[in-house]
């Protein structure tokens, strides 16, 4: 047998054992190639986000062009009559507005890891880096849409005459809180959706119908089963407080934002084992 | 240094399944496994089969593993495995140091991007750091002799270019003590092959390597021990390449092709050579001797005169030698009607290292009609120590003048 002479050597072992049964060395693992990661994570945040605006001709104005035609067809629905809604304290385009942009941050957040791991599969497939850089070069492109959403935010909410107040400066802490809960959910998904395309399918489907048991486009009801559903919504606390603080109202929900944001927290912890026990198996799976 | 195990590969297998949504399912069992904590399942379930099994080695320092096999022998899985992209489901895999792939070339290449900026991008993935590629890029920028078109998109180079520069920027940048190599090295024109080998040969010095490759002459020349790979086992282990190369020819079925009007037939093909051998159902020739074919030939159906052409066709089938058969009084063979033996000399067989077959082919002198062409033959394997690049190899004598 040799090693012990000459410098120390990174010795990586492969055996059919689950990574689970030495936990330690996993999170130790873990940490280190989050570590590693980093730079190729900005890389390849850097080119997407350069390709994707190259191009393009409307470039960054697509961060909030959907929001707006969102709100443009809410708003009309609403003026004609169609649709009755009423939401307190706030000018209507408003409400839809940040709501839209709030939510869209979400919905961003869910369908992330699963964008990340399918538009590399031919380089997850073939070579050996750190996959957390996947997850946190996705977390950077939706960082980097959430500040183009803020920087046109504020100006929208001003616009309307609407003065907000010191709590403006939490308005990033409610859409960190939003990435945070979109990508726990989404993270938790891709093992499966991965290998199934029905997951990619259903996700959709499933947002747009919890977006309707959110404020997210008409207020929270007061009463009856629809006020219980969006009471117990998770999303329903960082929607509300996000646009609380976007156009100078209270904290609506406080406590139930931070457990929000705790339990996304854990649940993102648990979504990252879980993404690393399955990257073999998908790797297998989908072939080269 | 020299001279480390790096690479211990300890009875590793590996089990596929044929059928894709058994295997999407497997793949759900296998993920629910891994979070119990459970190992791999080492038996095989339905519709699955070995796609690599009990394959065991060890590769030092400095040394080449070539792995060669036909396609779907397991070597690119065995490949994978090594690299960490897939679980063994048996069995044991030690990596020690720093590793390195040209495998994937331009791996994380974005079209719109240009082929600068890619440089930085797929050093990343290849887990390069900027500085890194700042302090090489000239030496990078000179590997891939882009010229100019270095700052225009990616998505309008040549395939050539792309690969190229995915070459350059690894093959300069990694430093590994592990290298692995996959069927990328015969890539852009003559100039580049060779500069790419050179560039592999001066990792190779260092590292502990291990090639896949069908290409034999390189092979040939750059490997230290070769696996023969068979349906996922290991059919042979053994230090010298020449020797796997030959098995490796010998796995492949030599099928026999008939076409022509079918007037005449072929009934038998023998090849005769001096010092010729035959063990394992394989006639082994060795490289230089002089050899002939003895020819049995049906023209009984025919009327009128044939005329007889034998070949000697390469395992692609390239035809390597042409013999227009003559009488001894020069003139062309003319075979009547009836059944004949004939036996035709090839000349010497200064073939390169490899594996041949004959052809023979009955034609109408007048019309050129052809009457029978009978492809695979007698299979044979020219047997040499090494295999060159050429197709004729002629060791010679020279003459030296000093001055």
């Amino acid at each position: 047998m040799s090693s012990a002479q000459g410098p120390p050597q990174r010795v990586v072992v492969y055996t059919p054992q689950s990574l689970l049964r030495s936990p330690g060395a996993m999170f130790r693992e873990m940490l280190a190639d989050l570590r590693r990661s980093r730079e190729l994570a900005w890389r390849l945040a850097n080119r997407d986000i350069r390709a994707q605006y190259r191009g393009s001709f409307l470039g960054y104005l697509w961060a909030f062009i959907t929001p707006l035609v969102n709100t443009a067809m809410w708003v009309f629905m609403s003026a004609s009559g169609v649709i009755k809604v009423e939401v307190p304290d706030l000018p209507y385009p408003v409400f839809v507005f940040t709501g839209t942009m709030l939510w869209q941050v979400f919905t961003e957040s869910i369908t992330m890891p699963q964008m990340q791991v399918s538009a590399s599969k031919s380089m997850v497939a073939k070579l050996n880096f750190p996959r957390e850089a996947l997850l946190l070069s996705g977390l950077y492109k939706v960082f980097f849409g959430v500040l183009i959403k803020l920087v046109v935010l504020v100006p929208v909410v001003l616009l309307f005459g609407i003065v907000p107040d010191a709590h403006l400066a939490l308005v990033p802490v409610a859409m960190v809180a939003l990435v945070l809960a979109g990508m726990s959910i989404g993270l938790l998904l891709v093992p499966v959706g991965t290998l199934y395309s029905d997951v990619g399918r259903f996700v959709p489907m499933a947002t747009q119908f919890l977006m309707y048991l959110t404020p997210v486009v008409y207020a929270m009801p007061k009463l009856g089963i629809l006020a219980k559903l969006f009471g117990s919504n998770p999303i329903t606390p960082l929607i509300l407080n996000g646009r609380a603080w976007l156009t100078g109202g209270a904290t609506p929900m406080p406590y139930q934002f931070i457990a929000v944001v705790a339990g996304s927290l854990v649940l993102l912890l648990f979504g990252w084992v879980l993404f690393r026990l399955a990257m073999s198996v998908i790797v297998e799976r989908m072939g080269s | 240094m020299e001279g480390e195990v790096l690479i211990k590969v300890e009875d590793v297998s590996k089990k596929f399944c044929r059928d894709l949504k058994r295997s999407l399912r497997y793949g759900l069992q296998d993920m629910a496994g891994e979070i119990m904590g459970r190992p791999r399942t080492d038996s095989l379930r339905e519709k699955e089969f070995w796609a690599v099994k009990d394959i065991g080695f060890e590769v030092r320092r400095g040394e080449c593993l070539g792995l060669i096999g036909h396609n779907g022998a397991g070597k690119t899985t065995l490949l994978r495995m090594l690299n960490g992209l897939i679980k063994p489901d048996q069995g044991r895999i030690e990596i020690r140091g720093t590793v390195g792939a040209l495998i994937a070339l331009g791996a994380g290449f974005n079209p719109i991007l240009t082929g600068r900026e890619n440089i930085y991008v797929n050093a990343a993935v290849l887990g390069l750091s900027k500085a890194r590629v700042d302090e090489k890029l000239e030496e990078i920028l000179a590997f891939a002799e882009l010229g100019e078109f270095i700052d225009m998109p990616v998505q309008h180079y040549s395939s050539g270019m792309s690969v190229r520069l995915g070459f350059a920027v690894a093959a300069i940048l990694i430093e590994p003590d592990i290298l692995f190599l996959d069927e990328v090295l015969a890539v852009g024109d003559i100039s580049f092959t060779i500069k790419c080998l050179n560039r592999v040969r001066e990792l190779m010095r260092t590292s502990a390597v291990v090639f896949v490759s069908h290409n034999m002459p390189l092979i040939s020349s750059f490997c230290t021990r070769v696996l023969v790979m068979d349906h996922g086992h290991t059919v042979l282990d053994t230090d010298q390449p020449g020797v796997a190369i030959n098995h490796y020819y010998g796995l492949v079925s030599g099928a026999q092709q008939v076409s022509g009007s079918g007037e005449a037939q072929v009934l038998e093909a023998r090849l005769e050579a001096d010092g010729v051998e035959r063990r394992d159902g394989l006639v082994i020739v060795p490289q230089g001797v002089d050899g002939a074919v003895m020819v049995h030939l049906d023209t009984t159906g025919v009327s009128g005169a044939s005329e007889l052409y034998v070949h000697v066709d390469d395992a692609t089938l390239t035809q390597m030698i042409t013999v227009p058969t003559l009488t001894d009084t020069g003139g062309d063979l003319r075979l009547p009607a009836g059944r004949h033996w004939v036996r035709v000399p090839l000349g010497r067989l200064d073939l390169n290292a490899g594996r041949y077959s004959v052809l023979v082919v009955v034609r109408d002198p007048i019309t050129g009609i052809t009457r029978c062409r009978h492809q695979g033959l007698a299979p044979f394997t020219i047997h040499a120590d090494r295999v060159h690049w050429s197709k004729f190899v002629r060791p010679a004598v020279a003459i030296r003048t000093d001055e």
